[in-house]
């Protein structure tokens, strides 16, 4: 197993090396040139001039690829060009915002959609099943900006219980943090238990059909202990999966859900510096997602061995 | 239905003490999600501010968020007069070519420097040759600053230029503390030290800005507050729903369609003003091979084009009627509009009869309009009237780097834009129509237009100015290398608990005398 994992944590490099030059590249196709849309409205050509050597965009593209990794390599992501200040920085100040909605949210949909969906094959083709998927079904056609919107109508104005939007960090005041995170958190983590539920029914549905269980059944262990200790931890195999994707896609930036909640994580940080052409800011955060993308599939293959003991060799 | 009553009414007493219980819990929860400052102010922006360093800013909500804590040499009065606020006073000698600017006793900077002669030269200087600063080409061609006494500066040109005190009126005008913006590692685009009434002390990018009093302020007893927190938050109907929710006291940037909601509330009011800027539609006359169109190369099918569109019918339909209507590049109220100079009004025929002329019945036309929905509105209407006359026009949506890179390199026919505006008017024309302006990417030239614009920068007088002003207008009417189309209206959406709220046409947020009761 741990050879398994380092041989893992070994291909993050050739990865991460691979996605720099793809997304640099990409980001090159763009149209529109950084150095006059972040010149103002003056548009002074001498600005313009400034810019693109500041910020080596006169280089070639190789040569200003190169010089972007030997800065990473040295622990610097590069600056800012709109607002002058180091990625890194921008990275360490938004990726706790991005974590913690991340991990809420993710709570939620597990919270939700596990036993859903466990509810709804165990009573399969009754009115919990049916309840259930119209839940499911809900979550998944509800736009995530609609849903906020509606969220901060009435929790906000109509009933004042909440705050409308932003953000507070937990160190400053927990109780203001979580009033602040509970409404995105619920839009985002509605869809994915709406995901979550309808896989783990699925899953369930076989788990409940095969010869262990049965057997389970056959050696008179109580209905309970046969869902819960024989046919979920199988059943959860691709719900593991599944949560680690979702919880990688989350964390490189929910971008609506963070616009309507004005949450100042990665999603509102990558979609400004896209829009302004920031492109270190754009290569930063990809980076820093990958490499998270990377470890959470990792970690989603570790928990399989986790659930399933034949994997453990 | 006697014998059910009971039950129910028991059900339901159940339910709502569960929902009041809820509703303790989540208050309570709510209540800490707000912090108890009662003489600080929330205000929602539109948008992120870039860098907070004056020489370098860029964007109109960094404008909005400095307004806060950079006092500049001089200010624009509701009713557009320019007026002192670091300065005393200035004058003019009779060449044109020297500014005397007196300044204010007793101002200290946020660190506790004096400002004073040396510190406007330090700043002039500064916005001259800072690397990257975008000042530079507001300013004209200065040839000395000399401090006459430490509280008069004279500033002397190679060639009058007359729009250099409303230049000060704005971030050329900030002025930083010389000692911290020279001082080593000086990070003045995150930590600017500034002479107004507040002092930055946090700025979380895409979250949050605050500013606390500052307490040796020169005009101390007109602040009101104790803090300020600035929040971009970009989508309008959030920003208003934090308005509602009173989890925000004053928003900017309020759509003329959320006046009906905001002013049904009780709680909230708003204010509005006529803009300094304007909207247009920019035609490429001479830039590259887009510009080779009946559109580009004959003024008639540009005439034809404005004859087509109803301005009040735009202004009713996307700005519910508060725009002003008008075709020049000056506000209606600015003392350089001209007041015989009306809008035509849409005239069909002869509209058609002017492309039959041109040999063009039936041109094709691209404009370019951003992504924004009022842009995207008023595109829509203008082909849609455009159509009639016998054009055909294509909207292509293209956001905001893609086009300005392509209005840059001629790659259009006709844009779509908006300025935010200048008080001078030159800052309103020189740069869009002038053969050598940067913004000309029309690539409009016309000898004549070029004399009386820069010799309105050197004209001394506003009357002499304005003479010349409305010459240019009168040849820019008629050869329409942009087609004015209205001045929006600035508005706000505040709480009631807000006073001594002022609304100035730039559109910046001054904070003097703004309190919350």
């Amino acid at each position: 197993m741990r050879r398994y994992i380092l041989h893992r944590l070994a291909l993050l490099v050739p990865t991460l090396v691979l996605v720099s030059m793809l997304v640099f590249g990409l980001q090159q196709l763009l149209p529109g040139d950084p150095a006059l849309a972040l010149a103002g409205e003056q548009r002074d050509p001498a600005v313009i001039e400034f810019l693109r050597h500041r910020y080596h965009l006169d280089q070639p593209l190789p040569v200003q690829y190169l010089l972007w990794l030997g800065g990473v390599l040295h622990g610097d992501l590069g600056e800012s060009i709109r607002i002058q200040r180091p990625v890194l920085e921008l990275v360490a100040d938004k990726l706790p915002v991005t974590l913690e909605l991340t991990i809420f949210a993710m709570a939620i949909a597990l919270a939700i959609g596990i036993p859903a969906g466990v509810l709804a094959a165990v009573k399969r083709g009754t009115g919990w099943d049916y309840l259930a998927n119209g839940v499911a079904l809900w979550g998944l056609s509800t736009p995530n900006f609609w849903l906020g919107i509606l969220m901060i109508l009435l929790f906000s104005v109509e009933l004042g219980w909440l705050p409308a939007s932003g953000f507070v960090s937990p160190f400053e005041s927990l109780g203001r943090n979580l009033a602040t995170l509970i409404m995105p958190a619920f839009v985002l983590g509605n869809a994915i238990a709406a995901v979550v539920m309808r896989h783990t029914r699925s899953s369930m549905l076989q788990a409940l059909r095969s010869d262990y269980v049965r057997t389970a059944r056959a050696k008179g262990l109580s209905e309970i202990r046969v869902i819960l200790r024989h046919a979920l931890p199988n059943a959860l195999q691709p719900v593991i999966t599944l949560g680690a994707l979702e919880f990688g896609a989350l964390l490189s930036g929910a971008v609506l859900t963070e616009q309507v909640f004005t949450i100042p994580g990665f999603g509102k940080l990558i979609v400004d510096a896209v829009f302004n052409r920031d492109y270190a800011v754009v290569q930063g955060v990809v980076l820093v997602t990958a490499s998270f993308y990377t470890l959470l599939n990792l970690a989603a293959d570790v928990l399989y061995a986790v659930v399933n003991p034949r994997l453990r060799t | 239905m006697t014998s059910r009553l009971p039950q129910e009414l028991h059900r339901k007493r159940a339910t709502s003490h569960a929902a009041r219980r809820l509703a303790c819990v989540v208050a309570a929860l709510g209540c800490l999600a707000v912090p108890a400052w009662a003489d600080s102010l929330k205000i929602g922006l539109r948008d992120d501010p870039d860098t907070l360093d004056p020489v370098l800013s860029r964007s109109f909500v960094g404008r909005i968020v400095m307004a806060s804590f950079c006092d500049k040499l001089f200010d624009i009065s509701p009713s557009l007069e320019i007026v002192p606020q670091l300065a005393t006073g200035s004058s003019w000698s009779a060449d044109g070519k020297e500014l005397i600017i007196t300044l204010r006793s007793g101002v200290v900077f946020q660190d506790g420097e004096p400002f004073d002669a040396a510190a406007v030269r330090f700043n002039l200087d500064r916005d001259l040759n800072f690397p990257g600063s975008n000042r530079r080409s507001e300013l004209p061609a200065i040839k000395s600053v000399e401090t006459v006494d430490p509280l008069t500066v004279k500033i002397a040109l190679d060639a009058p230029f007359a729009p250099l005190v409303g230049v000060l009126t704005d971030r050329a005008g900030m002025m930083v503390s010389p000692k911290a913006a020279s001082a080593p590692g000086a990070d003045m685009a995150n930590h600017p030290v500034c002479a107004g009434p507040f002092r930055l002390v946090e700025r979380v990018p895409q979250d949050r800005i605050v500013v606390e009093r500052f307490d040796r302020y020169w005009n101390k007893d007109h602040v009101k507050l104790d803090r300020i927190t600035y929040l971009p938050i970009p989508d309008t109907t959030v920003r208003v729903a934090n308005l509602k929710s009173g989890d925000l006291d004053l928003i900017d940037n309020l759509l003329p369609t959320d006046f009906p909601e905001i002013e049904a509330n009780p709680r909230l009011t708003t204010a509005s003003i006529p803009e300094l800027g304007y909207y247009g539609i920019t035609f490429n006359l001479a830039n590259g091979a887009a510009a080779k169109t009946p559109l580009g190369s004959d003024a008639r099918v540009r005439q034809a084009f404005e004859l087509s569109l109803d301005r009040d019918a735009i202004n009713e339909v996307v700005f519910a009627g508060r725009a002003t209507p008008d075709n020049q590049f000056v506000s209606t109220d600015s003392p350089y509009h001209d007041a015989g100079l009306k809008p035509p009004p849409r005239d069909l025929a002869k509209a058609k009869a002017l492309l039959q002329a041109a040999g063009a019945p039936h041109p094709e036309v691209t404009l370019l309009v951003n992504t924004s929905p009022e842009l995207q509105q008023q595109g829509q209407m203008i082909q849609a009237m455009a159509e009639e006359a016998g054009f055909a026009v294509k909207l292509q949506t293209i956001e905001f780097a893609s086009g300005l890179a392509a209005a840059q390199r001629g790659d259009f026919q006709a844009l779509l834009l908006a300025w935010s505006g200048r008080i001078d008017p030159d800052g309103n024309v020189w740069s869009f129509l002038h053969s050598g302006g940067a913004l000309n990417d029309g690539r409009y030239q016309s000898a004549e237009v070029d004399r009386l614009l820069d010799t309105a920068r050197q004209a001394p007088t506003t009357a002499a100015r304005k003479a010349l002003y409305d010459q240019t207008q009168a040849i820019t009417a008629t050869d329409l290398p942009v087609i004015y189309l209205y001045h929006r209206a600035v508005i706000w959406g505040l709480s009631k608990t807000v006073h001594g709220f002022v609304p100035v046409p730039d559109g910046l947020i001054r904070v003097i005398d703004l309190g919350k009761s």
